[in-house]
């Protein structure tokens, strides 16, 4: 079956952004400044949780996320009112989040994402939770977990990051340097 | 992860394809939660029937088989589904054939679901059409590992039951029905059923709804975690629990706890952390407790109700007596519509005693396998809800858009008789 063996075959399409700021940054290292050459990458290591690459900007949320009730795959934003990130896209982001909280429709809202064309295009999460894993595998992005540093301080939104999760290593090129 | 033969037979295919994409499902889930192996299990709770603007395109292309293949299985191909190899029921699912004229839903949606009934019916799905399956039947047994979702019934059977479930999703409990396997990760191990924080009710709680602020304290507290909570708690019962957990696992991840001498893994507070060093405890005193009530009524600035919404989770049938008793001889306010929902089978009993014909007497309506969260679907002009529901409350403003009152099941009653939310904190 085509669905074995080949861990990229999961990897969808990237979005339209997604792609036009992949091939930007993997030829030109867009976000350095002019003249210079590119600060070298944060580097965080943790460990695989659904294979392949990705790279994009980040979305960081703070708090942990819900699923239904909590997202809307049909436009791939954060619906919850109360979340800090109520109305934001996550649409071919890199999301980086705390973990999955709610109702056990998690998996299933994200895996609409995918069929929808809204996913992200990969997941950085902390807490292992059977809504986080499966819900990483069924969207079928490079997802990361398990990271030596914590991802929601080092990671902040607007950040390019480069998320091998094949090796389970994940580079950050701040927007604004420190 | 280690696989066994029988597994690895799964794997290549040797049961068919759709076996082997629900063991390819559960090979790339265990290895992303980084289990060791799968476990057996033999009871299956999940979701399947339900339509929503994918399934409905993917049954178009392919069928029912499809749908399954896709959503359950996470396979790309119509594979054709075998019977479900263990026991499995469908839990909640959208509004039926009882919502026509009722709930603003599409005519051809109930169809579809219909369609989907007979198809999983006869593939040996037990449509029991409830977020409460062990309201009816389904009751798993102390050290059952079970593969659940629904997040209020898994919290449920773990903590109440001693069941082993994680709070699984449509692909994993999808896939577990045709396999009988699940990963033996996380509640499958009695060291991760310990609890982690101790909580400290120092104010009475006693009744659904403060169980239910309880629950919603708990789950916002510990997150993905394990609380264990002691102190003025009045004994509970199943409906007292069934809103405790609901709360928790909205406000947070929760999947277990303990009530140290109620639920089963904690005949005491140290036993319910398993020997660990107890840990200092949380206060829920009355400021907690009001606090509580104050967030989950800050998403209501009018007074004016135009719904009420009872039976979240579904009810129980000492929930429709109540409800039949307040509204014996009463009538509803002309602006306002009551729903309760009940689970089918409960529906019946409830119709045999009378509770029923009490209730749409007086101008409310009972209503089965769904919600106006699962089923994104109020009264038509809604703008206003109240509900005895933390979990409704938690959910449903974002689903629908609406603002929201949350309350006792007096409060309730009484906003849908006069039209007007007059609750307060007693």
């Amino acid at each position: 079956m085509s669905l074995r063996h080949d861990p990229h075959a999961f990897t969808p399409a990237p979005a339209p952004e997604a792609q036009a700021h992949e091939t930007q940054a993997h030829e030109t290292h867009a976000f350095a400044p002019p003249g210079e050459l590119p600060a070298a990458p944060l580097e965080l290591r943790g460990r695989t949780v659904v294979p392949g690459t990705a790279e994009g900007e980040a979305l960081v949320s703070q708090e942990t996320i819900s699923g239904w009730g909590g997202i809307d795959p049909a436009r791939g934003v954060i619906i919850e009112r109360r979340h800090p990130l109520y109305e934001q896209s996550f649409a071919g982001k890199v999301l980086v989040f705390p973990g999955a909280k709610g109702s056990s429709g998690w998996a299933g809202f994200f895996q609409s994402t995918r069929l929808l064309g809204t996913a992200p295009l990969a997941m950085i999460f902390v807490t292992v939770t059977t809504k986080a894993a499966l819900g990483a595998v069924v969207t079928r992005v490079p997802s990361v977990t398990g990271l030596d540093r914590d991802p929601l301080t080092v990671i902040r939104t607007g950040d390019r990051v480069h998320v091998d999760a094949d090796r389970g290593v994940i580079s950050v090129y701040p927007a604004h340097p420190q | 992860m280690q696989l066994t033969d029988s597994d690895k037979a799964m794997l290549d295919g040797e049961e068919g394809p759709a076996v082997a994409a629900a063991m390819d499902l559960l090979v790339r889930y265990g290895r992303a939660l980084d289990a060791e192996r799968l476990c057996d299990v033999r009871n299956v709770a999940g979701t399947m029937t339900q339509p929503s603007p994918v399934k409905a395109r993917l049954v178009r292309e392919g069928g029912w088989d499809k749908a399954y293949s896709v959503i359950n299985l996470d396979c790309d191909d119509a594979l054709e589904i075998p019977d479900m190899r263990v026991p499995t029921c469908q839990l909640q699912q959208s509004f039926g054939p009882d919502s026509v004229g009722i709930a603003p839903y599409p005519k051809e949606l109930i169809e579809l679901q219909s369609d989907a009934e007979s198809f999983y019916g006869r593939k040996g799905v037990n449509i029991l059409a409830t977020c409460t399956p062990y309201q009816v039947g389904n009751i798993p047994v102390r050290g059952e590992h079970v593969a659940w979702m629904e997040s209020s019934a898994v919290v449920y059977a773990n903590s109440v039951l001693g069941a082993r479930t994680n709070c699984e999703g449509g692909a994993s409990t999808g896939s577990a029905s045709l396999t009988g396997r699940i990963p033996c990760w996380g509640n499958h191990h009695p060291e991760n059923r310990y609890g982690t924080h101790l909580i400290e009710a120092r104010t009475p709680v006693e009744g659904p709804l403060d169980w239910g602020m309880l629950g919603y304290f708990a789950g916002g507290l510990v997150q993905e975690e394990r609380p264990v909570v002691t102190g003025e708690l009045k004994q509970p019962d199943l409906l007292d629990l069934k809103h405790f957990g609901a709360a928790a696992a909205s406000s947070g991840g929760v999947e277990i706890y303990h009530l140290p001498g109620v639920t089963p893994e904690a005949p005491t507070t140290e036993a319910a952390f398993g020997g660990a060093a107890v840990p200092e405890a949380v206060p829920y005193g009355e400021r907690e407790r009001r606090s509580v009530y104050e967030d989950l009524n800050s998403q209501g600035d009018c007074t004016d109700v135009d719904f009420v919404l009872l039976g979240c989770p579904h009810a129980s049938l000492d929930q429709v007596r109540d409800t039949a008793q307040l509204l014996d001889g009463k009538r509803l306010h002309s602006g306002t519509q009551l729903w309760l929902m009940v689970p089918r089978a409960l529906r019946t009993t409830a119709d045999r005693n009378g509770w029923t014909e009490i209730i749409e007497r007086a101008g409310g309506r009972v209503l089965t396998d769904s919600c106006p969260a699962m089923s994104r679907s109020a009264p038509p002009g809604t703008k206003v809800f109240a509900t005895d529901s933390a979990k409704q409350a938690h959910y449903l403003p974002a689903i629908l858009g609406i603002e929201a009152w949350f309350g006792t099941l007096e409060d309730c009653v009484s906003a849908a008789v006069t039209g007007r939310w007059k609750g307060d904190l007693r």
